[in-house]
């Protein structure tokens, strides 16, 4: 999650799935930098919150959840994707 | 065959669903009980979020198997340490683990709590009193 929020520029969108919904958690380090990233959209996918036992309650304020159609329209909006795995 | 009872530690450090790593675990501490060892199992790191409860994985098509993880008392699977630098580092506490228990045939069958959290320091010293470990 640090080295992406690192390169993710103006304008990007950063969705979080699988393990990756961690980093959306509300009172971690990772929080911070999420909040201090101007000009990022953040998003995380609701059923890998759910399968994780994370309540939606827990989200950082300003991340957005997504269903999977969401998932897809975000890849078909952004013409560059990056699975940073 | 050796009748000496050695002290096995199953390690788990890595968060459920994402890789198969916490799921083979479980597998392997199961069919490990029936060998009547003194079997352990320590969650740290991101492991500790094997043990978060209300997981409900039918929207990813993925089986749950946190419920397993209340079976473990029946196989005399009864101690579970849980780091506590690891939940804190996450924002969790105990309260957001599921209760897990077992009963005490020696003490009158009672209700004990399987999870123990220890300190880093608490669960290097449980580490050096294995024989074996297992670390997934």
């Amino acid at each position: 999650m640090d080295s992406c929020l690192a390169y993710a520029k103006q304008g990007s969108a950063v969705l979080m799935y699988e393990d990756g919904i961690y980093g959306a958690i509300k009172g971690t380090a990772i929080a911070d930098k999420i909040a201090a990233a101007s000009g990022v959209s953040f998003y995380v996918l609701g059923p890998d919150l759910k399968a994780r036992g994370v309540a939606e309650d827990k989200v950082v304020d300003g991340i957005e959840i997504v269903d999977y159609a969401k998932f897809v329209a975000l890849a078909a909006e952004n013409d560059k994707v990056q699975a940073w795995v | 065959m050796s009748e000496q009872i050695k002290k096995f530690m199953y390690l788990n450090r890595r968060a459920p669903y994402g890789t198969i790593y916490a799921w083979e675990s479980l597998e392997v501490v199961l069919i490990g009980a029936a060998f009547d060892q003194d079997v352990s199992l320590a969650f740290l790191d991101d492991g500790v979020y094997q043990l978060v409860k209300g997981q409900d994985t039918a929207e990813v098509d993925m089986k749950n198997f946190s419920p397993t993880y209340q079976a473990l008392g029946d196989y005399d699977v009864t101690k579970l340490f849980v780091e506590k630098e690891s939940l804190e580092e996450r924002g969790l506490t105990l309260d957001d683990l599921m209760p897990l228990t077992y009963e005490d045939e020696d003490d009158d069958w009672a209700e004990k709590d399987s999870i123990k959290v220890v300190s880093r320091a608490e669960l290097a010293d449980i580490m050096e009193e294995q024989d074996v470990m297992f670390s997934f």
